[in-house]
């Protein structure tokens, strides 16, 4: 079925492209958009990023293989980013990243079991000095030991009464 | 503690410092005001030259002769890059000013446009940054219902706007001609030089690229004037303060504003509150980001000749040396972002390089052979090595091959990963070569994580 961005996104998109002085300029923003609405970047997305860029859709999809954060498959509605990098690892990354993959039961790279979270591996996220961090969604944890990373996806469990089966 | 006056910072602790009501009390616009109302662009350059500031992105260039490389009598539109991608490990200062005092980039990029004659400016964001990318929006529209930008700014008849661009993930995009790529729609890759950006950057016309820190220094900067600026540093040709950040073992870690010229003792020991555990020393600290080779705790200058610029520490620990883009150049690594990752003697270093170079395989963007294939390979000789598969000839190899990426690529990605792997493994054969013999066993991440993990620790 063909993409289309919901109203009030579009709206959005005719703001972004008085900012440059090409169409193709847009095409990060409206890709992040696109995946605001549905979660991931499929091909109808670039059908639909192509077309209202007047773009190739091999451009787009070139576009959308060189950066990490655009996914190329389906997601879990919560992504959890764990920090893997220096400053995050030699206070405790791994041990976060290994005691999220116990707690959710799948690897990095995976989704949960109960499809609620996407575990996936980050690099260094600009939070070195309040390692180590991770990312859920839109949010920073920070200074993290295994209890306090505990308490948080205890709370998304009330939350998120869907996600309640592995976060325990 | 050392009590360093904020200039930078000042605003940080404000209640809801990102918000324009709160720091327009304490001087937010006043110089953009000034700036625009009463001064010439090319006075405002000239400050920025007399105040010898110096990137702040990394590379270290003047940024008043960055300004003053567009060229003569063009007649194209010039644009204003701001680098927010802040992706370099270890590298965490861009990100405070963006989340706690976002009027104070946006002031810095309505002067710097005036200055140099743009009327455009996009601030490209790694897109992780969501908190960063909502202020500064907030901030930029606060600003343009105040007639702080806009058609006319202040009144003046000069436009201005300034976009917040994300990026996707990327570190390369940190890159200032592949942040180009990135910001014109395309895939991340760097450019070949010439031309440079002044001369020919966004959408081919001249376009200046300068690190967040560097653009909200233009305020300070214009306000004190030139010379007071540069005189706040401890060195010559180094001007004004910066944010210092320090990570990894130490008591305090985060972000510290102080001149340009303290040592890296003081960072460690004085703003940094010393080493994280009593019983665990110093063992060595990547000074300013991944890509800036390490200095080892017990390293000391080596400057016999009297016009080495290093000459007075001659013996001297380079824990003393005053950092400076010049004098760490002259120690045999770099000052980068000035923001240092502390270890201490529980850590492995073949261990750091493997994690390291994890992250450069990830993030080669590919164009060139050398880069792609050698990240690759030093990924898999290392990840050899710390598994215990690893041979003596190893560690030659890692050298062989670094020494075959450098100055064989297409931006300095390429030399950012070599140099330091070269310097983990020069400095640390012996570790290296235990690891050949028997791997990394144990707790590679030093004992310190899993103190601090488990609780037991500090
Ligand atoms: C691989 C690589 C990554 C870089 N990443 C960043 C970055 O994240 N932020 C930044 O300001 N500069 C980064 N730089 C430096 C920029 O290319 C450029 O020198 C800088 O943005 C110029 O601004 P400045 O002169 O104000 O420092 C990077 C350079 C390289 C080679
Ligand atoms: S050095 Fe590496 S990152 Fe830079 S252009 Fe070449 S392949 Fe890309
Ligand atoms: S190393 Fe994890 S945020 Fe920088």
């Amino acid at each position: 079925m063909a993409f289309s961005l919901t109203p009030e996104l579009e709206k959005l998109v005719d703001d972004l492209l008085t900012r440059y002085p090409t169409k193709r300029a847009g095409c990060i923003p409206l890709l992040h958009l696109c995946q605001r609405q549905v979660g991931w970047i499929s091909s109808e997305v670039i059908d639909f990023v192509a077309k209202r860029l007047d773009m190739s859709t091999s451009e787009v999809k070139g576009v959308v293989t060189f950066y990490t954060m655009f996914h190329q498959r389906q997601v879990a509605p919560n992504v959890i980013w764990v920090c893997r990098t220096l400053a995050c690892e030699i206070r405790g990354g791994r041990l976060l990243q290994k005691h999220l993959e116990k707690r959710l039961g799948c690897k990095v790279g995976e989704t949960s079991k109960d499809g609620q979270f996407t575990l996936l591996s980050a690099e260094c996220l600009a939070a070195c000095g309040q390692g180590p961090a991770i990312q859920i969604n839109d949010q920073y944890y920070e200074n993290l030991t295994v209890e306090k990373l505990d308490k948080i996806l205890d709370e998304y469990a009330v939350e998120n009464p869907k996600a309640a089966t592995v976060t325990k | 503690m050392a009590d360093f006056p904020k200039l930078l910072t000042s605003r940080y602790e404000l209640n809801e410092s990102w918000l324009l009501s709160t720091v327009e009390k304490h001087g937010a616009y006043e110089v953009a005001r000034k700036a625009l109302t009463t001064m010439k662009p090319e006075e405002i350059a000239a400050e920025v030259k007399e105040a010898n500031i110096r990137g702040r992105g990394g590379a270290g260039f003047p940024a008043g002769v960055k300004w003053g490389f567009i060229p003569k009598g063009n007649t194209k539109p010039v644009y204003l890059a701001v680098n927010g991608d802040e992706g370099e490990p270890g590298t965490f200062k861009d990100r405070t000013i963006m989340e706690r005092d976002p009027h104070r980039l946006i002031e810095g990029c309505v002067i710097t446009l005036f200055a140099i004659g743009g009327h455009i400016a996009y601030i490209y964001v790694r897109c992780e940054l969501v908190k960063a990318i909502r202020r500064l929006e907030d901030a930029i529209e606060e600003a343009r219902q105040k007639g702080f930008i806009g058609d006319r700014p202040f009144g003046k008849d000069h436009k201005i706007e300034i976009y917040v661009q994300p990026g996707a993930g990327a570190y390369i995009c940190g890159e200032e001609s592949s942040l180009l790529n990135s910001l014109e729609g395309n895939r991340g890759e760097p450019r070949l030089r010439p031309p440079f950006p002044a001369v020919e950057g966004a959408f081919r016309c001249p376009t200046i690229v300068n690190n967040v820190e560097t653009i909200s220094s233009i305020s300070e900067i214009v306000r004190m004037g030139g010379k007071a600026w540069s005189d706040l540093s401890r060195l010559p040709r180094d001007g004004g303060v910066r944010i210092y950040g320090v990570s990894g073992h130490v008591k305090n870690p985060g972000i510290y504003e102080a001149p340009v010229g303290i040592s890296m003792r003081e960072l460690v020991y004085d703003l940094g509150g010393g080493m994280l555990y009593e019983n665990r020393p110093l063992k060595a600290v990547i000074p300013g980001g991944s890509s800036t080779p390490v200095l080892r705790a017990d390293d000391v200058v080596n400057a016999p000749g009297e016009n080495d610029p290093l000459h007075a520490w001659q013996g001297k620990s380079h824990l003393d040396v005053p950092m400076g883009a010049d004098t760490y150049r002259a120690l045999g690594t770099m000052l980068g972002t000035c923001c240092a990752t502390v270890m201490d003697n529980s850590v492995n270093m073949v261990e750091v390089a493997r994690n390291l170079i994890h992250f450069y395989a990830h993030e080669s963007c590919g164009q060139c052979t050398p880069c792609r294939e050698g990240s690759a390979w030093m990924r898999d000789i290392l990840d050899n090595l710390c598994r215990g598969k690893g041979r003596k000839e190893d560690v030659r190899l890692l050298v062989e091959i670094a020494n075959n990426i450098m100055g064989n690529t297409i931006c300095a990605f390429g030399d950012g990963m070599s140099m330091p792997m070269l310097g983990l493994v020069q400095k640390f054969y012996d570790e290296f070569l235990e690891a050949a013999k028997n791997g990394v066993p144990g707790s590679p991440l030093g004992d310190s994580a899993k103190e601090l993990m488990l609780g037991s620790g500090a």
